[in-house]
């Protein structure tokens, strides 16, 4: 039976090795530690695939791997297409006999191979009905190349190809929202995790490769180099993250949604902007109006999402 | 530097072994050293589970000493440490502590 106690988990096999080349305090490891940690139990087997992006190039700098399950590096736009590709002959090697036992099949992408450039093979890979789970770091930003803007920087962030100045006032447009997306293709099960809470990001893991289908993790990954903070502060910005409804936790099981983290006091989002240089400029007085649009756009997301989970919980209760 | 495996050993377009990585040494990033209190430890893991290195062993089901090869010195543990078990000392002054 799968477990999320850290006790139990320490038994398990660390499946990402130290040593690799990543950033000191970045939020990709935690993540994929976690992800491998909690995919590994009831016996299965985890083959893994990454687009190119902070993650791929710092675990698997040639000839080494940090990667104890087998791996394939894609290219940027086809992390899910390359799974669905091992997941389509799995089940071909099943069908005739050939192989037995359980395999989770989890590709990973950072923010810009999953919202942006590998958008169209994961909702393709979506759309066909493999069995996989994607699992995206968002670092809200293309961090591995230099800190460039990416679908999924936030609005009124710096990026290098957003920057502020006397007449930008850093990223003007606003975050996509990839989770909603995904949901909209009708998966069976798709959710939103940080690291911060790590046996709630691992029951999700369980959930999903454990369900029939494809299915979507969106986990917000903290970056010291391109966030503009104190390395050891990643998980405390998670937290902050979710206190502040900048990074809702909440899971879709089969078009029902659940919230599974709701801050008892709702923080301004001006402690999360401060908490991060990138985000420095904006509180120049010529910016100051940004914070009030910022905190009016979460407020109303924050504000649909449960409206969306009381109706679906009303839904729900009718059906009974 | 760890020994990297030699041409012929490899197969084409792939890598040795899986994990091979754990022989580079990275202990070298660090600016500051966590030294941990082990009577003060509750042996919760909060550490060994948000670690990026990998650098906390546990060993049934309590954390050892953290492991240098490969820790670069974040500090997230220290931070995390819900009892402040964890302390981060500037490398080098380890022993005035």
């Amino acid at each position: 039976m799968a477990t999320t106690s850290l006790k139990k988990l320490s038994d398990m096999p660390e499946l990402l090795t130290g040593g690799h080349a990543a950033c000191p305090g970045c939020g990709g490891p935690i993540i994929i530690r976690q992800v491998l940690l909690a995919a590994q139990q009831d016996g299965r087997k985890v083959v893994a695939s990454i687009s190119t992006g902070c993650m791929e190039v710092s675990t698997t700098i040639y000839p080494d791997s940090a990667w104890r399950v087998p791996i394939f590096h894609s290219a940027f736009e086809n992390s899910a297409a390359t799974i669905s590709g091992a997941e389509a002959a799995y089940r071909s090697l099943k069908r005739q006999g050939k192989y037995e036992g359980e395999i989770a099949f989890i590709a990973f992408g950072g923010d810009g191979g999953t919202y942006d450039i590998g958008f169209q093979s994961l909702s393709g890979a979506l759309e066909r009905g493999h069995n996989f789970t994607y699992v995206c770091y968002d670092n809200e930003a293309y961090m591995n190349t230099g800190i460039q803007r990416s679908g999924a920087t936030p609005k009124g962030a710096w990026t290098t190809t957003a920057p502020d100045g006397t007449v930008e006032p850093g990223k003007r447009e606003i975050k996509k929202d990839l989770t909603a997306i995904v949901a909209a293709h009708g998966v069976p099960y798709c959710a939103q995790a940080s690291p911060h809470r790590p046996r709630d990001l691992m029951r999700k893991v369980q959930k999903a490769v454990a369900t029939e289908g494809p299915c979507f993790l969106n986990i917000l990954s903290p970056c010291p180099r391109g966030w503009r903070h104190d390395p050891d502060v990643t998980i405390q910005l998670c937290k902050l993250a979710a206190d502040t409804c900048v990074w809702p936790l909440y899971e879709i099981e089969n078009g029902k949604l659940s919230i599974n983290y709701k801050p008892k006091e709702k923080k301004p989002v001006r402690e999360w902007l401060k908490s991060q240089q990138r985000f420095r400029h904006l509180f120049a007085p010529k910016n100051e109006h940004l914070i009030e649009e910022i905190q009016a756009e979460l407020d109303a997301k924050w504000g649909q999402l449960l409206a969306r989970e009381a109706f679906d919980n009303e839904q729900e209760q009718e059906s009974e | 530097m760890s020994e990297l495996l030699k041409k012929d050993e490899m197969k084409p377009g792939g890598i040795g072994q899986g994990g091979s990585m754990e022989r580079r040494y990275t202990g070298s990033w660090r600016t500051f050293v966590p030294i941990t209190d082990f009577e003060t430890c509750i042996q919760c893991l909060a550490c060994w589970i948000v670690c990026p290195d990998s650098a906390i062993p546990v060993e049934d089901g309590e954390r050892r000493e953290t492991n240098m090869h490969h820790c670069k010195g974040c500090g997230i543990c220290a931070v995390e440490c819900p009892v402040d078990a964890i302390t981060m000392v500037r490398e080098g002054e380890e022993d005035d502590e």
